[in-house]
């Protein structure tokens, strides 16, 4: 098992945002949590990785207990984010930022990962002495999910990444996180509102409703279901 | 087709140093006969002077105008070139660059020469001096704001920690100049992450208010304090530094030398303005290359990545407590050899010279030079210097001019004077990396 969440509460100041999350995750896996706006998806990621910290309940990845540790220390552990809004250092140039991802991570690697991201984002090394806030949209995604692969993360999380981008780029994303699970093996857990899409690649699904699991299934039968069908896929929710 | 013209490559900066030492060479030998040599009438007679001191102004100056003509040439010439196939990113970033190297230099070479062109102009030695102090601390200060952009407003207080930490363990316990600048540097420093740690989750406006009162309770401190700082008057006759423990005084001491007597000068107030002056020329030029270096290290690049995106920093497993102290206590440290340098060089401090309006003028510098950059608080602190001594002649409207330029920097440059930020690393050679991946295409 390469994450556990058990019984997970989390507030922000007296907004009980989560309320008793059990969510798994195993080795080689995309796991995604779909679910409306205000649900608690980003806040589910974020006391994750211990901002805000979970008031009750245990998260355990990798097969320790990494509840009451500080936001850097879990970074340290092996779990990297794609923030919400790609958070790239915008006046840096694009090889400052991947090596910013690289920080934490054994030097010896650093080679290796560096050709490995411009391998997959060839675009990012055309660029490479450009100022990361002169990218598109779609680039700076790119560049945030090259800058958290620097790290060699056990696993990525993905907060909403085709959110504001362009169709084309949308697409791209999806074939992205789709190749890195099957031909690198990266467990990925990715939060979006883009249900159907994010359906499609992922293993398993959870959806969230009101900081509550209302549902739990593989892809295909979340995708089949009739209530989510209702709540998220007709009527607009289609990308 | 014009490219075609232009095709061949500009002069590297060592050919144009050897083009311009030629025509400095040639300038030496047509000078000694015009300009180095010159009759002058003794009683009747004639008799011949020399005039090497003009002779080597007008060297200097030929040295000087030849690399600064070469460089017009050439830049005119790339911007013709980058105008011919578009401007792009890339060569206007390096066009910024060899800007920056070419004024960088000069205001070296200018500064280390100063001093020889006005070994005899009391005023202008003093002034030149004051400039680098505002650099120092402008330096200093671009640590905390510039690179880790944590908006700092008492930056005073630890000029003044230095300032009263020379003052008090030479005038009570004796010590010396060098042996207190490393003591008072990282007493500043503690102070710094004393600072640094109860307001470690504020940022902005908040930050910038609980600065700000830091900065106060500090010059408070000093004035109320009276049997430790004494109080509003300060403490005087700190002793100055000696030049390897050769004093400045008219008068060698016993069974020992002046400065004057050991190197068999007539004594001159002067000698010791100008080691001042050198002094602190060396205290900045050594936090130049401590702050460059360091913003290429894992530290450095930190700071602008707090600067940037604290939240991006933590997701990194950046840990942004360290980060913010780091960045407070070198900055710190720096305003307190500054404010050593300070001490020593007036003889006399009072917390007067702490106001809030000192910290304002400092961070005025490194906002007015183009956060982060160092060549820009070079120029700010120049201009912010020397603005009001100009303005001296207009008495009473001298802040209001002071004001104004300030007012009209900004929007002209609102980035600041240097707003170009140098990558902390970069290709061997850009363009023929840029031709490799056209190529590819």
């Amino acid at each position: 098992m390469m994450l556990t969440m058990e019984g997970v509460h989390a507030h922000y100041g007296h907004i009980h945002a989560l309320r008793g999350i059990d969510v798994e995750v195993q080795v080689g896996e995309i796991v995604t949590l779909i679910g409306a706006n205000g649900a608690g998806k980003s806040t589910l990621m974020m006391s994750l990785f211990g901002n805000p910290k979970a008031s009750a309940g245990r998260i355990v990845f990798d097969g320790e207990d990494i509840t009451r540790l500080t936001t850097h220390e879990i970074a340290r552990r092996g779990i990297a984010l794609v923030p919400e809004g790609r958070r790239i250092f915008p006046r840096m140039t694009v090889l400052e930022n991947l090596q910013l991802g690289a920080a934490h991570a054994d030097p010896a690697n650093y080679d290796a990962d560096m050709a490995r991201v411009y391998a997959m984002f060839p675009i990012l090394q055309e660029r490479e002495s450009q100022r990361a806030g002169t990218l598109s949209g779609g680039e700076q995604q790119m560049l945030a999910i090259g800058r958290a692969l620097m790290s060699r993360p056990k696993l990525l999380l993905l907060d909403e990444p085709s959110l504001g981008l362009a169709p084309i780029y949308i697409r791209k994303i999806f074939q992205i996180v789709r190749e890195l699970n099957r031909d690198h093996g990266m467990t990925i857990l990715l939060v979006e509102q883009n249900a159907n899409q994010a359906l499609r690649v992922a293993h398993r699904g959870y959806v969230l409703q009101h900081g509550e699991i209302t549902l739990a299934g593989s892809g295909a039968e979340l995708l089949a279901s009739p209530e989510v069908r209702a709540a998220y896929l007709e009527g607009g929710g289609h990308g | 087709m014009s490219t075609v013209v232009f095709a061949h490559h500009g002069m590297t900066p060592a050919e144009r140093l050897r083009d311009a030492g030629w025509i400095a060479f040639v300038a030496l030998i047509l000078g000694v006969p015009l300009i180095g040599l010159t009759t002058v009438d003794v009683g009747g007679r004639l008799a011949v002077d020399t005039r090497f001191g003009l002779l080597a102004v007008a060297v200097v100056a030929a040295f000087a105008g030849r690399l600064a003509l070469r460089w017009a040439i050439d830049s005119l010439r790339a911007h013709k070139q980058s105008k011919a196939r578009q401007h792009t990113a890339d060569t206007l970033s390096s066009r910024a660059r060899t800007l920056s190297m070419v004024l960088g230099w000069m205001a070296l070479g200018v500064s280390i020469a100063l001093p020889i062109f006005f070994s005899d102009n009391r005023y202008v030695v003093d002034t030149a001096t004051t400039v680098l102090i505002y650099v120092m601390l402008g330096w200093g200060l671009n640590v905390v704001v510039g690179l880790a952009g944590l908006l700092d407003l008492g930056y005073v207080a630890f000029y003044a920690v230095g300032a009263y930490s020379y003052a008090l363990l030479s005038t009570q316990y004796g010590w010396g100049f060098w042996e207190a600048l490393p003591v008072s540097g990282a007493l500043a420093a503690m102070f710094g992450i004393l600072l640094g740690y109860p307001i470690l989750r504020l940022r902005g406006d908040y930050l910038a208010i609980v600065t700000l009162g830091f900065g106060e309770i500090i010059r408070v401190v000093l004035l109320n304090w009276t049997e430790f700082s004494g109080g509003p008057n300060g403490i005087s006759s700190i002793p100055r530094p000696s030049f390897f423990g050769l004093e400045f005084t008219r008068s060698a001491p016993e069974g020992g030398h002046s400065f004057a007597s050991f190197f068999g000068l007539e004594f001159s107030a002067m000698h010791r303005l100008i080691f001042l002056y050198y002094l602190i020329l060396v205290l900045a030029l050594l936090t130049h290359a401590f702050v460059s270096r360091l913003r290429k290290l894992p530290v450095g690049r930190a700071w602008e990545a707090l600067r940037e995106d604290e939240i991006a920093c933590k997701a990194m497993g950046m840990n942004t407590t360290n980060i913010k102290l780091s960045a407070f206590a070198i900055g710190a440290m720096l305003g307190g050899f500054a404010g050593v340098f300070f001490a020593a060089r007036q003889g006399f401090i009072s917390p007067e010279s702490f106001t809030f309006s000192e910290s304002a003028i400092i961070l005025a510098i490194v906002v007015l030079g183009g956060m982060g950059s160092q060549l820009g608080v070079v120029l700010a602190a120049t201009l912010l210097v020397l603005i009001p001594e100009f303005g001296r002649n207009f008495a009473e409207y001298r802040m209001l001019l002071f004001g104004m330029a300030m007012v009209l920097i900004m929007i002209w440059k609102p980035g600041g004077l240097l707003s170009h930020r140098e990558p902390t690393l970069r290709l061997r050679d850009p363009r023929a990396k840029a031709a490799t991946t056209e190529g590819a295409q």
